[in-house]
């Protein structure tokens, strides 16, 4: 009911204005791969502008290229009515665009104070020292005007996440901004928090900021937006009044996509029907952040896909079976018996695999070759009395790359000269060698172009139909819905629905994943 | 999925950085024998038999805690207690031996001592992740201390003929200390390719959070790989008292210098993960050559330090503007 309310209120003052901020037409690629195709954005004086698309759907690059941190390939950005092409982030600053991350970007050893005043010269006195007073002083006053009682001489590391997340906005504020760009600022705030962040917005509008605002959530969206734009797979959809449109629409609009190109798994019921025990049971599982008391059944030969946005804890589950992050409360079962699982070690002791959210930081040897990399879990079945027998595990390693068609030159090329998507099957052969019982795939296929994508989804169903349970985290729904023989949604730590293949489309999860139960 | 391509692209940045790090092996061989041949050139004696076996006989110490320190380095940490692990195991075995201890036990004893100290700098580096250039600058100054403390600040001399060979002997001619140089790089080439600890190292060097998240045990290997540097160093220290005749707190000063140089001509990257002990018996014949060339020459040897620092920034220099013209 609010929403229609504060629809009401989103009249539209600005029609006849100029926009403060055009772009148009921005094209962006990243080594090859077109992220923005032609996408267009304008932003008016004193309005909350709502930018919203899926994970990836192009906010973010499109976002930094407004602020100054990449420059666009082609299209026009217009400031002020003159066209503008930032060299720098720093550039932008001055001109008045600011941009509240949604990683928290401070120095956590220094002072609130100078964070806030970071990047703008310090005051100083005739002989070149710095005038503390004065800082703390101009400081205080911008935590004052967002109604912050924090003390500017306190230390960031002092400071919980949420209060960190005002150092953050009043830092951005300092600069006289024109333009405020907030990336889920909401992500760790309190509602307390957040209300006291729409009092900020509300005053900056009045003021005549014109504010970005991303965030999934929609009740925010339609509480404090005046307009919004739609991108979807780096290209524009739509833009226009926040009054035109409803949440069902807006998800709609997001997620329209096409399906039809990616694989589709011709799965066995009989995996379903005959599902005997689990192979992995958690019951009700928490870690000491993200993951609020979760229960699952994972049966052998499934693939149950985890869907949600990020930060809605998927990965953060998965490391917590895997060892990586300790439990704070929950029990984890395997094949009946329950088990301590204290380190990624232990885990593989039991059967468990797991390929990790990004494979260059986590998943590869860089130094190594293509055959250490997919043996090195199991390097100690190749020992024979202490040595490693080399014919051995080249035979190994030779029939891992054909039977998962890894392309490389040889089994001893080094790794890093693999394509995004082979690098991705040394991953996955390096814990398909330890002969696992379950496998947790965290964005198995994210920068593997979609001819790899395709091979990947068939290996992973052929691991299934030969009898592994598989547990796959995907932020992009073809994908989830594709090759899930179940999927469950994560909102917020929990899990928030159990959809079978049949009735799971893109629209449902995404209700689902925002937390906009229906 | 625009930001994870960014950062994709970001890391192949980092890696072929990485790779620009590693100088290339055959590059310095090339200097290696340039040196050589130039050094038998203008020093008539350098290429007899006699000052060969010299060369290497004097480089012993040097290369033994090389071998060690390469290990360490593959990990991408950094061990500058050796050179005061070999003074304390130096002392201490010389001490006991003295007071009617089995030579062969103390010389057992000073290896022992080494492994301790090792283990020590390991567990602090690979526990509680303390970074090793803090961990074993420490342990380098109270090793330091030790010896001076244990030894009262003089050398102690050394009059058991038994201990002595391990440092002055000859078999068939040739000194012991390059029949023990020998051994240490034949295990150590050997522990590096054919066995998982020596995979382990490289892949915790090439990257430790892959390493634990593929159930490698970070911590254990780290800690083997301190213990390995440090026993290295007691053996060394053993020797060159055998060598010297006594035990001196003062012996192996600035000496995880030469080894760290000895390692890095050798093609090992300060990174971790790329390298190979091959490369650093390279690093060592040239650090070798250059001492032993220079003193031939009759160059003063405050000037030989000047020379020896010049050669090892311009030899490194060198090889990475090779390598980047190459790319």
């Amino acid at each position: 009911m609010e929403t229609v309310l504060a629809r009401k209120r989103a009249a539209e003052p600005h029609a006849e204005l100029q926009p403060v901020m055009k772009m148009a037409s921005v094209n962006k690629s990243f080594s090859g791969v077109q992220v923005l195709h032609n996408v267009n954005i304008e932003l008016y004086k004193g309005e909350v502008h709502a930018l919203m698309g899926e994970n990836g759907a192009g906010k973010s690059t499109l976002m930094k290229i407004m602020a100054g941190v990449y420059r666009p390939d082609s299209g026009s950005i217009l400031y002020k009515d003159s066209a503008v092409n930032w060299p720098s982030p720093m550039a932008a600053r001055d001109e008045g665009i600011s941009v509240i991350h949604q990683e928290i970007s401070l120095s956590p050893n220094l002072s609130i104070g100078e964070n806030i005043l970071m990047g703008t010269i310090f005051p100083r006195n005739k002989m070149g020292f710095i005038k503390w007073q004065l800082i703390y002083e101009k400081a205080e006053a911008i935590l004052r005007s967002i109604g912050s009682s924090l003390d500017p001489r306190a230390k960031v590391s002092t400071l919980s996440i949420a209060q960190q997340q005002m150092v953050e906005i009043a830092r951005a504020l300092s600069f006289n901004s024109e333009i405020l760009i907030m990336d889920e600022p909401t992500a760790s705030l309190t509602d307390k928090e957040i209300e006291k962040l729409f009092v900020i917005i509300d005053d900056l509008k009045r003021k005549g900021v014109a504010i970005v605002y991303i965030s999934h959530r929609m009740d925010e969206i339609f509480r404090i937006s005046n307009r919004f734009t739609v991108l979807r797979d780096g290209k524009w959809i739509t833009s226009g009044p926040i009054s035109d449109t409803n949440p069902d629409h807006l998800v709609k609009l997001m997620v329209g996509r096409e399906i039809k190109d990616l694989f589709q798994r011709t799965y066995a019921d009989t995996a379903v029907t005959t599902k005997r025990e689990p192979v992995l049971e958690l019951k009700d599982i928490s870690d000491k952040k993200t993951v609020k008391g979760i229960s699952l059944r994972l049966y052998p030969g499934e693939i149950v896909g985890l869907a949600g946005l990020v930060g809605a804890g998927r990965t953060e589950l998965i490391r917590a079976i895997f060892g990586i992050s300790a439990l704070s409360g929950g029990q984890i079962i395997i094949e009946g018996k329950p088990v301590n699982i204290q380190s990624p070690s232990d885990a593989i002791g039991y059967g468990i695999a797991h390929v990790p959210e990004s494979r260059k930081e986590q998943g590869l040897f860089p130094n190594l070759s293509v055959q250490e990399n997919i043996l090195m879990a199991q390097m100690h079945s190749y020992r024979n009395s202490g040595i490693l027998q080399y014919d051995r595990m080249s035979q190994d390693a030779e029939r891992f790359i054909m039977d998962l068609g890894v392309k490389a030159a040889s089994k001893d090329q080094n790794v890093m000269g693999l394509s995004g998507g082979n690098q991705q099957k040394v991953v996955i052969a390096k814990w398909l060698s330890i002969g696992p019982k379950v496998l947790l795939l965290d964005e198995p296929t994210r920068g593997v172009d979609i001819g790899a994508k395709t091979e990947i989804h068939k290996i992973i169903s052929n691991l299934a139909e030969q009898g592994l349970a598989v547990l796959v985290v995907s932020s992009e729904l073809p994908e989830i819905l594709g090759i899930s023989d179940r999927i469950l949604v994560m909102h917020e730590g929990k899990i928030r629905a159990e959809l079978s293949r049949q009735e799971a489309t893109q629209e449902k999860i995404m209700y689902y994943a925002t937390g906009e139960i229906k | 999925m625009q930001t994870n391509l960014q950062s994709a692209g970001g890391n192949d940045q980092l890696i072929k950085k990485k790779l620009s790090y590693t100088f290339n092996q055959l590059g310095m061989v090339i200097i290696l024998v340039l040196l050589s041949v130039g050094m038998a050139i203008f020093a008539p004696h350098f290429l007899e038999m006699s000052n060969m076996l010299n060369i290497f006989k004097q480089v012993s110490i040097t290369a033994i805690l090389a071998a060690g320190m390469t290990l360490v380095i593959l990990t991408g940490g950094i061990d500058l207690s050796v050179g005061s692990t070999v003074a304390l195991s130096g002392v201490i075995s010389v001490l006991i031996t003295n007071a009617g201890v089995n030579p062969i036990i103390a010389m057992l004893v000073g290896a022992a001592i080494g492994l301790a100290a090792g283990a020590i700098n390991g567990y602090l580096t690979a526990v509680p992740k303390l970074p090793s250039f803090i961990v074993t600058l420490g342990s380098m100054t109270y090793l330091r201390g030790l010896a001076l403390v244990i030894s009262g600040g003089y050398p102690l001399v050394l009059t058991n003929e038994t201990f002595k060979f391990i440092g002055a002997g000859k078999i068939l001619g040739i000194p012991t200390p390059i029949y023990i140089t020998t051994l240490v790089y034949i295990i150590m080439f050997f522990v590096l390719k054919y066995t998982m600890f020596g995979r382990h190292v490289y892949a915790v060097g090439g990257n430790e959070e892959a390493a634990r998240l593929t159930g490698i045990k970070v911590e254990r290997t780290l800690i083997k790989v301190y213990s390995i540097s440090g026993l290295l160093a007691g053996i060394a220290g053993v020797v060159l008292a055998g060598r010297l005749f006594s035990g001196q707190p003062t012996a192996g000063i600035m000496a995880e210098l030469d080894a760290i140089a000895a390692v890095i001509l050798g093609g090992t990257s300060f990174v971790g993960g790329f390298g190979r002990i091959q490369g650093t018996i390279i690093g060592v014949l040239i650090i070798a050559v250059l001492n032993n060339g220079l003193t031939l020459l009759n160059v003063d040897s405050y000037w030989q330090k000047v020379i020896m620092g010049g050669v090892i920034v311009a030899a490194v220099l060198l090889d990475r503007i090779r390598n980047r013209r190459r790319r």
